[in-house]
């Protein structure tokens, strides 16, 4: 069914549908939160992750950190900052990886007034911009 | 009997924790964003509020993807900060006011808002920053908290219309219990922010103040913004500014705006925050 927000581009709204999708990514991703299961995956990448009954795809994602993929396959922002974190990226550094600019560009953008609202409300302003 | 006296909105940035914690707070990045809250510590010492409701989200920290209220008021008499994946920041435990936040409870129920009971929380930087923002670094928070956690992460967050119902109802909540308490009110997240995928970055600097405006000024609007304008105009994260519409349901409908700052950037976020006091 289409959503209203279908059309935000460069978004993925974490919705009932993507939750579902990304049920077991995502409690993979929060156990990362506490030391014992930090030094769990650290000790053991495969053998960890396959205690998570997530998908073939999601476990690849997961493990050779595909932050977008992530997102894609239900991962949720906060839960996939708890992977980041163990790989000692902040949400700034993350950022830099999910927009492709790398972490000094996108600092820069940032300070200079973030990425601007215009031509970044509609999929339509997106796509023209790769037309032309 | 208690009284809210006033309100705070405060982004809650986790880099401004981490840079407090590190005591970078005068650098050119984080210094004016803490110039920006020197007033702020100020007129809270002088407000000396005896207890903080406090309107935050938890981050996936204290609450999985196997329970997700939309509600969750915490009746613990402490919380601990968490462990969000670096380290519990270096911060006081939280004294929660159990007697306060039951009497609460109770209330809301009673007053057909369905809320979750947190008898133990964890609480992350969504709480403890805005803590830091307004108090520095004590060795005690000055005074307990009633803390509120709202589901802004799994689409889709309560209304802004019915975040704003919800505060009046804390308010008749808090101005039916028998002790007499001086009550701040803190509506945090925002503003304008997007953390994820390719459009990560977005600032909405017009938006916000507008927001900003409606809010003081006209509430009974401004809480009709649907969830279509938050997440198109101010980011997938920026609709966490459903929760300072709580904040200001429970205030009076005539506010005076005392304090206002706004910074761009930290981190990734547009830092937003007022200070509003019953008219
Ligand atoms: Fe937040």
């Amino acid at each position: 069914m289409a959503k209203a927000y279908d059309d935000i581009p460069g978004t993925i709204v974490f919705d009932s549908e993507q939750a579902a999708r990304g049920y077991h990514l995502n409690q993979f991703c929060i156990s990362l939160r506490l030391q014992a299961n930090r030094d769990a995956y650290k000790a053991d990448p495969e053998g960890y992750i396959d205690t998570f009954p997530m998908t073939p795809e999601q476990r690849t994602a997961a493990l050779t950190e595909d932050w977008l993929g992530l997102l894609e396959l239900g991962g949720n922002i906060y839960y996939t900052s708890k992977l980041a974190a163990f790989h000692g990226i902040n949400f700034q550094e993350l950022a830099g990886l999910m927009t492709g600019m790398g972490s000094t560009d996108y600092r820069a953008m940032m300070v200079s007034g973030g990425r601007s609202i215009d031509g970044n409300r509609y999929q339509s302003e997106w796509d023209e911009n790769d037309d032309g | 009997m208690a009284r809210i006296t006033s309100g705070v909105a405060c982004s809650h940035v986790p880099a401004l924790g981490v840079a407090s914690d590190k005591g970078i707070t005068g650098d050119d990045y984080y210094g004016p964003i803490f110039k920006g809250f020197e007033f702020s510590k100020q007129w809270i010492a002088e407000e000396k509020p005896d207890v903080i409701f406090l309107v935050y989200n938890d981050h996936c920290t204290a609450f999985d993807a196997r329970v997700i209220p939309t509600f969750a008021l915490g009746c613990a008499s402490e919380y601990q900060p968490a462990d969000e994946g670096w380290g519990p920041r270096p911060v006081p435990v939280v004294k929660g006011h159990r007697d306060l936040s039951a009497h609460i409870a109770q209330s809301l129920v009673l007053d057909e808002f369905d809320i979750t009971i947190m008898n133990e929380m964890e609480v992350d930087h969504g709480l403890t920053v805005p803590l830091t923002m307004m108090f520095g670094q004590p060795e005690e928070w000055p005074c307990p908290v009633v803390p509120l956690a709202v589901n802004v992460v799994q689409y889709p967050a309560p209304h802004g219309r019915r975040c704003y119902a919800l505060g009046k109802a804390v308010r008749r909540a808090i101005e039916s219990y028998g002790e007499d308490l001086k009550v701040c009110v803190f509506g945090t997240g925002g503003m304008s922010h997007q953390l994820q995928h390719q459009r990560a970055g977005l600032i909405n600097a017009d938006w916000d103040a507008r927001f900003m405006d409606l809010l003081v000024n006209d509430p009974e609007f401004g809480s009709q913004i649907e969830h279509i304008e938050y997440l198109r105009e101010a980011g997938s994260e920026g609709i966490e500014l459903v929760m300072w519409y709580v904040m200001r349901g429970a205030l009076n409908e005539q506010v005076n705006e005392v304090h206002r700052f706004y910074h761009v950037p930290a981190s990734n976020t547009a830092v937003g925050h007022m200070i509003l006091e019953n008219a």
